[in-house]
């Protein structure tokens, strides 16, 4: 699924990502952990296309295809979806407007056709009420003075809709409360299936309380330099991250 | 100084200049060269206009002559001003009254059906007491030609008027609005929308003069240049010693998608007056690359993501249209236009 070989990138002339190297299988959900500044954010941003970052090294790919050498939209396209810890605010476009362009496009860009106004709004319908967001919500400019927790409730609603191959999600627990984390949570284990990757950027260890990882890496300075299973999160959060940063 | 006088004597002296301090960013004298000749009377079929369906009552100008006139005191009118000629030059003018307590919506289009014409139009209207008037002006020039439309608006007291505009610009052109305003409850909205590509030019100005107490004009104008173009605001609204309790806000924001493009704006508030409430605010920049890009990792490709963006950021304008079916038609045409602007840009 996600291959990611030797990965160095850096922002202008900071390098940030020094190498990392990372297999998330089909199936699996992949924690990654680190202190601020260790290069989790810039991760997600190379991985899914963002201008301003420049890949020096190495590779990144998903079921085969080379991500490195497509348009974010076409990433997309191929099943990469990354949720933002900040959900942009999109005033003017609807919720239903914008998800709906999107999935077309989506859909136009792997060859198939478009899906019909009355198909869509039923799947809309019956995601938005699964996830607890009032249907009139989506008919309002995208996450225009949204909550915190409706906006990462509205990130799940894409993810859904738009049912992707592989998910990144950058700090999704940020800005959010326990009843909102526990919502969001559900939506995106609802999403777990054993054709689907994620790989889940948290700095805390409380999101992972939610969403299980099979693996967790811990990303210091640019690099991996720890990997284990679910026990290492919660050593993390006994332990910080002093004795990783120390030894990067 | 005013491209009608030129037409009318053939003089290219008589153009407005970038010496004159209105005319600075609209050079006419320095694009025109020699005037083209008068167009002649157009005999045949006139294409469909934009607001075709919406009425029946048109008034029709073809090559700067009157070929139907509707006489419509109330209800939905449309008045199209149409060039089927190259390279000739047409004037027309019209005049239009809206009696004491009627409503009217005026349905106007600008239809550059041919090559490098230079065409001048100028209204006069006259809102009368207690009246109502929306007008929606729709200018689609060609790319090489030269327009300008003036409209002359007399507000009686109480009287409401509620105007946009939505052009694609043209080589050079200036539709300017000038509003009497009397106060004395008089309400003026004076909206714009300007979407420019390629070397097109527009230039939306407004003078707005409160003579008397108590009145309010609402402004709100926003633009997409893009490629070469260059779009132009000119926003003046002067209130008189006396005018107190004026209300006037002004808005115009803008949107510069390309390095070569060009925006100047010029929001004068001249307040002579001591109460009053005045405020105005000009913002002008690129697209939010964080929105940008949050609409591209989503699937949506570059070109569609900016035009989007841009629709959205339009829309405002095209919001505050009251006539609903022109308000979509106008919706429709900002779409349009986006989707064939932007993609040279990708």
């Amino acid at each position: 699924m996600l291959k990611i070989q030797n990965l160095h990138a850096r922002v202008e002339d900071k390098p940030i990502l020094k190498g990392v190297t990372l297999d998330v299988p089909a199936g699996e959900v992949h924690a990654i952990m680190g202190p601020n500044g260790a290069g989790k954010s810039t991760l997600s941003y190379v991985l899914s296309g963002r201008g301003g970052y420049e890949v020096t090294d190495g590779s990144a790919s998903l079921n085969g295809d080379d991500l490195l050498a497509l348009e974010p939209n076409e990433r997309a396209a191929k099943g990469l979806f990354l949720s933002f810890q900040y959900p942009l605010e999109i005033p003017g476009v609807p919720a239903l407007t914008f998800i709906r362009t999107a999935l077309n496009a989506q859909r136009r860009a792997r060859g198939e056709d478009e899906i019909a106004a009355p198909a869509f709004l039923k799947l809309a319908k019956e995601k938005a009420a699964s996830l607890k967001i009032d249907f009139e919500m989506l008919k309002r400019g995208l996450n225009v003075g949204f909550s915190g927790g409706e906006k990462k409730r509205m990130e799940i609603l894409q993810m859904a809709m738009l049912s992707p191959k592989f998910l990144i999600l950058d700090e999704t627990d940020s800005g959010l409360d326990i009843d909102a984390l526990k919502i969001v949570s559900e939506g995106v284990n609802a999403l777990r299936s054993p054709e689907r990757g994620m790989l889940v950027i948290t700095h805390y260890q409380r999101l992972l309380d939610y969403i299980k990882p099979d693996k967790v890496h811990v990303l210091a300075a640019g690099r991996i330099v720890a990997s284990g299973g679910p026990e290492l999160a919660l050593q993390l959060e006994a332990e910080g991250y002093d004795k990783y940063v120390a030894a990067a | 100084m005013s491209l009608a006088s030129a037409l009318k004597t053939g003089d290219v002296t008589q153009l407005p200049s970038r010496r004159d301090e209105d005319w600075r960013w609209t050079d006419l004298r320095g694009l025109i060269r020699v005037l083209p000749a008068a167009a002649p009377a157009h005999d045949g079929d006139v294409p469909a206009g934009p607001f075709a369906g919406l009425t029946r009552a048109e008034t029709v100008f073809v090559n700067g002559r009157r070929i139907a006139h509707a006489e419509a005191a109330s209800g939905v009118v449309a008045l199209r001003f149409v060039a089927l000629a190259d390279k000739a030059s047409q004037g027309a003018s019209h005049s239009l009254v809206v009696k004491p307590g009627e409503s009217l919506v005026l349905l106007e289009s600008h239809e550059g059906r041919a090559n490098g014409y230079v065409s001048d139009v100028a209204l006069d209207i006259a809102v009368g007491e207690g009246a109502c008037l929306e007008r929606i002006v729709l200018v689609e020039d060609e790319a090489e030609a030269v327009n300008v439309v003036t409209a002359e608006v007399a507000l009686a007291p109480g009287a409401r008027f509620a105007q946009t505009v939505l052009t694609s610009g043209a080589r050079r052109q200036r539709i300017e609005t000038r509003v009497s305003h009397p106060g004395a409850h008089a309400d003026a909205r004076l909206d714009g929308a300007y979407l420019l590509d390629a070397q097109r030019h527009a230039d939306l100005t407004t003078i707005v003069t409160h003579a008397g107490v108590d009145g309010a004009t609402s402004q709100l104008t926003k633009g997409m240049v893009t490629d070469q173009a260059r779009g132009v605001f000119q926003g003046r609204i002067v209130v008189a010693e006396g005018a107190d309790q004026t209300d006037a806000r002004m808005g115009h924001h803008a949107l510069i998608l390309s390095d070569k493009a060009e925006i100047d704006a010029k929001p004068e508030l001249l307040i002579f007056a001591d109460d009053v409430s005045c405020a105005h605010g000009n913002t002008i920049g690129a697209l939010d690359e964080d929105a940008l890009f949050y609409a591209e990792q989503r699937g949506i490709p570059e070109v569609e993501a900016k035009a989007m963006l841009t629709e959205a950021f339009v829309g405002e304008v095209v919001e505050r249209i009251e006539h609903e079916a022109a308000r979509e038609i106008a919706a429709a045409w900002v779409a349009r236009k986006l989707a064939r602007d932007l993609r040279s840009v990708a």
